[in-house]
């Protein structure tokens, strides 16, 4: 009953299926860039097929798009309808984290696969979403496309698109094309933009420049840009020779600071003058060089390196003065409408969200005043009632303006305000906390130092900060005089960092108190 | 309007005979409607056939001349009922929905309709939405042609089979006398690829023909005791008769030799993962001509078992290739097999996995498992000893964040759920059901709004457990869509009627936004052939909703927020609703970026909102993301070594919905946002005054700048 079976050969027409599959962003103009590639194609003499998943689970999320075609025969070729593992010839990934999607997912193989992607990231919002650096690495991710790809094309094609006017698919089409991988001529590319007849001029710009690029790179030796530029130089201020005289002095003392820690303290004094003045920035040395006095060579200069950093960010605290100051700056203006893109034909409004809250008001107060104002809750919740609500000012305006403008003067009397007193007393107690630790563990000092971080936002999110902020130094002080302490110290910072209540945090602590 | 136009599109469907058409799988389908002198046509919109709602649509005038009535049915139910048509009439028409959601909705009417039977052809196109890409939970729709005895097809995908697939629905419709369900895949929706057109066709019948002769036969009606000889009339006629056209039309294919010791059984859906399978083990060449004998259903359901089991004939082992769970095709040749006193081995879900899709990898390892369990004689040596090991690639799995979907840029959602996570901050934490819709997405982080969802229109029925009411008020969400689909009655009227102690929020986004922007009663747009305009506030009086708020900016946070906090705090005890509208933004960008730039190059005074931060305020905290989510507000890491985290940054694809800056007031978030309005084509007067003013501030600044130090590059 057993038929005898001959095996044939295989197929080898099969070898010239070509597989193209395209792991995008919903929103990335995938399907547009699909329709482009199977033009090219059937224009070229080629059975084509492609599919797509189009619908509401593709709203902004992961989607792929998939297209096989193999020349012209006289029976229709048999088409896959999705990508399979390790089957794929030409991936090509609309985003950095979506070129590690097909890595895992098995689409980018050695033995076959030519991996064209963006190195540009659109983060998911568990990235954004957290407190901390929640920005996954796309390090990783290039290291794995290093081994998984036999070709790679990797730069930043987003930016190209957004620099001539169009989306990623004019890009990513440019790369395609300019890779080789498909065997279809540049003009086949251009034809199939102009046929789509919508915004072909931006699009074949785009196109023309990542063509250029990708063509370019050596088999398998493309790498993203490092657009990342150097430290930045050490800006020079300008202001009147007076005030210049005297900034020279005080770098000078930072130039005499142990040199692993004299970048940041450079740019930690900057920061502080240009929040206050330079008087400020001589306190912040003050401060640092009593830092400097109990580091030593063996420990690198950690604590003092940690401290120019974690001092600058507390001196230079977010108050209303501040933040009315930098609205006001003459080169903002510029800025936003280099941003905007706008022209000397157009004209730019400017409109700011404020929200003050009766804390931040008084906080502008005479420190005495205001003390005694903030002991009165009925005064509080009065002011909040009257002066407490959302504004939005018109800063192009003159009106609007000038109350800014005048806001950010109040820096000249702010030394005497309520706010600064309670910041002052605050880091106080917090660098008398970090240097009484120094003597006895060096690390837990560096990592009381560190929780500072914790501090930052506005209105609930600095009182959240703030509290997060006690709960690890309260929680360091439980477990100061032990030998993992600095340990411990790191995991609470970090726990705490993790989500917005603390949540973490609070298991950290639980964590501490079962042991203790 | 809907979010796609097919307006060029549709002349596709007036191509003639031998013609080419070139285009997707779902465009063809419509075209192949009209081939076969479709009557009337109709349907629910949803992924994967939204397309199909959205052709018709724009090809009114082609449907015009031929006769042909299109509905745009208020639901699935609605869609099947309208088959009703056929009952009486020798007239064909098919509607469309997706499976298997909309096949629950429709299955009342489905039930009527097999019980009635159907005169005239009646094809039901059911776009399968199992597997990758799928918005829905994942059941098979081949269980309810089973319970209501209506036949399943589930032709090869592509674009001629699926074409051919629908003239044999139709007759096999007319020939049984039953309703054919044609079952599409979600890729297959959306396949290109080209098939050769024939001309349209009248239909012989129309439905106005049908209007001016009424029938009526009471035989039909599904009342006892004709609904008896209904269920007789199905096992012993319409089922045979069925059985006999599939097999002598020859439905079903077979492919590749005749004699084998093995054969593989498959759905016509997954004919081409079959035949990749094949070719990448060397056992298919590149026109799909397979080594393996191939029984391929094009109609899953009846099976025919004479067909199979003359299949099964001298073979060994067969394999069953079918997608979903359970396996009914299995269980069903089991039992066949059984009954004939067969041998043979039958393999399907003990190789293949039980749930899930049959992927490229899935098909590959089920097949040449298959193969090296019963033959491995056909697997190439390679196959049968690999020799060469790869280096390993990294483990990316701890690296690559997930990536759900979620409100596009400026949704006019979002501020409506900012404004509830805000509400929850301040009044705690409550019980809340989510609805179908764009507005589930907010189930997920950034807001975790919404726990439940129970069916398109029923997120406010989902909480009729705790209509009594208790020490917080329990909130539902609904969609407009969802709110003229069933929510009216199943879920307003309901909780009138049961003096319902609870929140509803209606997000009123101007369309049926999820399945694609069409127009539902209350869309603010003239629609030409459809009446629009019914204000949601008018129907939810009307059922006896006391309390109705209406708020017609959802960005207005402050007031969103105020509203919901009244809700939830007032005195009064029964359904309290809020209405929030604003337009779906993918469609209002889509209707009004065109007419912008028009206006721009045509010299009028046009501002262009964006929104921006100010880096040097942003202090990096991230708690203007835990309220937005929205994908042109993201973060970028600042040169400065003094920041540890990285900042909020809104890149150019911001459409200046206003969220951000509404948020940053009503959650009293930071200050460093802007909102830039870049004026294109200023009057003169606006430059005079802008002029003035930055001379003035202009003078300011230089007067401060010469008292301090300014560090450019302004490291903050």
């Amino acid at each position: 009953m057993n038929a005898p079976f001959a095996k044939q050969p295989p197929d080898p027409r099969l070898g010239g299926i070509l597989k193209l599959a395209i792991m995008a962003v919903g929103g990335q103009g995938g399907g547009v860039l699909t329709g482009w590639v199977e033009t090219v194609a059937r224009a070229n003499g080629y059975a084509v097929q492609a599919t797509s998943v189009a619908g509401v689970a593709q709203r902004t999320g992961a989607t792929i798009y998939y297209i096989e075609m193999a020349p012209e025969t006289e029976h229709p070729p048999v088409f896959s309808l999705l990508p399979a593992a390790g089957d794929v010839d030409v991936l090509v990934a609309a985003e950095m984290m979506e070129a590690g999607r097909a890595i895992m997912r098995g689409f980018v193989t050695p033995d076959r696969t030519t991996l064209i992607a963006s190195s540009h990231r659109a983060l998911a919002v568990s990235e954004k979403i957290v407190p901390g650096h929640g920005i996954a690495s796309a390090d990783e991710v290039m290291a794995a496309i290093e081994v998984a790809a036999q070709r790679h094309v990797v730069f930043d094609m987003d930016h190209i698109a957004v620099e001539n006017g169009t989306v990623i698919s004019a890009s990513l089409l440019g790369a395609i094309a300019g890779s080789g991988a498909l065997p279809f001529g540049r003009d086949a590319f251009e034809e199939a933009i102009r046929g789509s007849g919508r915004g072909v001029e931006a699009s074949l710009a785009a196109f023309a420049k990542s063509f250029e690029i990708a063509a370019a790179r050596d088999e398998g030796t493309g790498s993203p840009d490092v657009s990342a530029p150097g430290p930045r130089a050490a800006a020079a201020p300008a202001g009147p020779a007076r005030l210049l005289a005297k900034w020279q002095k005080v770098m000078a003392r930072v130039a005499a600071l142990p040199a692993p820690a004299r970048d940041m303290a450079g740019a930690g004094l900057r920061k502080v003058v240009d929040f206050q003045d330079l008087a400020y920035g001589r306190e912040y040395l003050d401060r640092l060089e009593k830092v400097v006095a109990q580091d030593s060579e063996q420990r690198a200069w950690v604590l003092t390196r940690e401290a120019a950093k974690y001092i600058a960010n507390a001196m230079a605290y977010d108050d209303i003065i501040r933040v009315a100051d930098l609205k006001t700056r003459p080169d903002r203006f510029r800025r936003i409408a280099q941003e905007m893109r706008a022209t000397d034909a157009n004209l730019l409004h400017l409109t700011e969200f404020f929200h003050p809250r009766a804390a931040e008001l008084v906080g502008l107060l005479p420190a005495r005043i205001g003390a005694a104002v903030q002991a009165r809750p009925g005064w509080m919740a009065w002011i909040d009632r009257h002066f407490g609500k959302g504004r939005r000012m018109r800063s192009d305006r003159l009106w609007p303006f000038l109350q800014l403008h005048l806001l950010g003067g109040l820096r000249r009397w702010r030394r005497g305000n309520l706010r600064h007193r309670e910041e002052r007393a605050h880091i106080e107690g917090w660098f008398v906390t970090a240097m009484g630790r120094v003597a006895r563990d060096y690390d837990l000092a560096v990592e009381t130092i560190r929780a500072r971080r914790l501090i930052k936002g506005y209105s609930d999110t600095h009182a959240r900060g703030l509290s997060k902020y006690d709960r690890v130094m309260e929680g360091i002080t439980l477990v100061e005089g032990r030998p993992d302490a600095a340990d411990w110290a790191r995991r609470l910072r970090e726990a705490a960092m993790q989500d917005e209540k603390g949540e973490q945090l609070d298991g950290a602590l639980a964590t501490i108190r079962s042991f203790l | 309007m809907a979010e796609r136009s097919f307006a060029k599109e549709v002349q596709k469907l007036r191509l003639g005979e031998g013609e080419t058409f070139t285009g997707e799988g779902i465009l063809a389908i419509t075209k192949a409607l009209l081939e076969c002198g479709v009557g009337y046509v109709g349907g629910y919109q949803g992924a994967p056939i939204s397309h199909l709602m959205d052709v018709l649509a724009d090809a009114q005038d082609i449907l015009a001349e031929l006769g042909v009535r299109f509905e745009a049915n208020a639901s699935e139910a609605a869609a099947t009922a309208m088959l009703a048509a056929s009952v009486h009439y020798p007239i064909r028409g098919a509607v469309t929905y997706k499976g298997p959601v909309g096949v629950n909705v429709g299955s009342d009417a489905l039930a009527n309709l097999a019980s009635s039977g159907v005169n005239g052809g009646a094809l039901i196109i059911v776009g399968e939405d199992y597997g990758e890409g799928s918005s829905i939970m994942q059941e098979r729709s081949h269980a309810f042609a089973m319970k209501s005895q209506v036949w399943l097809m589930d032709p090869r995908p592509s674009l001629p089979t699926i074409v051919r697939g629908v003239e044999q629905g139709f007759e096999l419709s007319e020939a049984s006398n039953t309703p054919v369900m044609l079952m599409v895949r979600i890729r297959s929706c959306h396949v290109t690829g080209t098939f050769t057109t024939r001309d349209n066709r009248r239909p012989e019948m129309t439905v106005a023909d049908a209007l001016a002769n009424p029938s009526s036969d009471f035989n039909r009606v599904v009342l006892p005791p004709m609904s008896f000889v209904q269920e007789q009339d199905k096992v012993k006629n319409r089922w045979p008769a069925a059985m006999k056209f599939i097999k002598e039309q020859g439905l079903n294919e077979r492919f590749g030799p005749r004699q084998a010791p093995v054969g593989i059984v498959l759905q016509g859906g997954m004919y081409n993962g079959v035949i990749r399978a094949l070719q990448r083990l060397g056992l298919a060449d590149l026109s799909g001509d397979s080594q393996i004998p191939l029984y391929v259903l094009n109609v899953t359901y009846p099976l025919v078992p004479d067909e199979f089991l003359s299949f099964c004939e001298g073979k060994e082992a067969v394999l069953v290739v079918e997608e979903g769970q359970p396996e009914f095709i299995e269980q069903a040749f089991a039992a066949m097999l059984y009954k004939a006193g067969a041998r043979i081995a039958l393999h399907g879900k003990d190789i293949f996995p039980m749930a899930g899709e049959y992927t490229g990898q899935v098909m590959l390892d089920g097949i040449e498992g298959f193969l090296r369990a019963v033959a491995p004689a056909y697997l190439p040596a390679q196959r049968l000893a690999p020799n060469s090991e790869n280096a390993p690639i990294p483990d990316l799995s701890k690296t690559v964040p997930i990536r759900p979907p979620g409100f596009c840029t400026g949704c006019p959602e979002r501020p409506i759920f900012a404004a509830l996570k805000l509400a929850q901050g301040e009044l705690g934490k409550h019980q809340i059901t989510g609805d179908i819709g764009c507005h589930l997405f907010a189930c997920l982080p950034p807001f975790e709004i919404g726990g439940a969802t129970m069916g398109y229109g029923l997120g406010p029925a989902a909480n009729a457990a705790f209509d009594g009411g208790g020490e917080r008020r329990p909130i539902s969400i609904i969609g407009d869509g969802g709110f003229w689909h069933n929510g009216l009655s199943s879920s307003i009227g309901n909780a009138v009627f049961n003096k319902s102690d609870s929140l509803t929020v209606i997000v009123d986004n101007y369309y049926s936004a999820a399945t694609g922007g069409q127009d539902v009663l209350s869309s603010r747009a003239d629609n030409a052939t459809k009446s629009t305009k019914h204000p949601i506030t008018a129907a939810l009086k009307g059922v006896g909703v006391e309390w109705v708020r209406q708020i017609d900016r959802t960005y207005d946070v402050p007031k969103m927020l105020a509203t919901i906090r009244e809700a939830l705090t007032t005195d009064y005890k029964g359904p309290k609703v809020i209405v929030a509208s604003s337009e779906c933004m993918l469609n209002r960008q889509r209707r009004e970026r065109p007419q912008r730039n028009q206006a721009i190059r045509e010299g009028r005074r046009v501002e262009a909102p964006r929104f921006g931060v100010d880096e040097a305020i942003c202090t990096g905290d991230h708690a203007c993301m835990r309220l937005s989510g929205c994908p042109s507000l993201s973060l970028k890491v600042l040169d400065d070594p003094l920041r540890d985290d990285p900042i909020a940054s809104i890149d150019t694809s911001c459409v200046g919905c206003g969220n951000c800056g509404e948020v940053a007031d009503a959650a009293v978030l930071c200050p460093s946002f802007y909102r830039a309005d870049v004026v294109h084509n200023p009057s003169e007067r606006d430059r005079k005054r802008a002029r003035f003013a930055a001379r003035v501030i202009g003078w300011l600044q230089s007067r401060r700048a010469a008292r301090r130090l300014t560090f450019t590059g302004e490291t903050a």
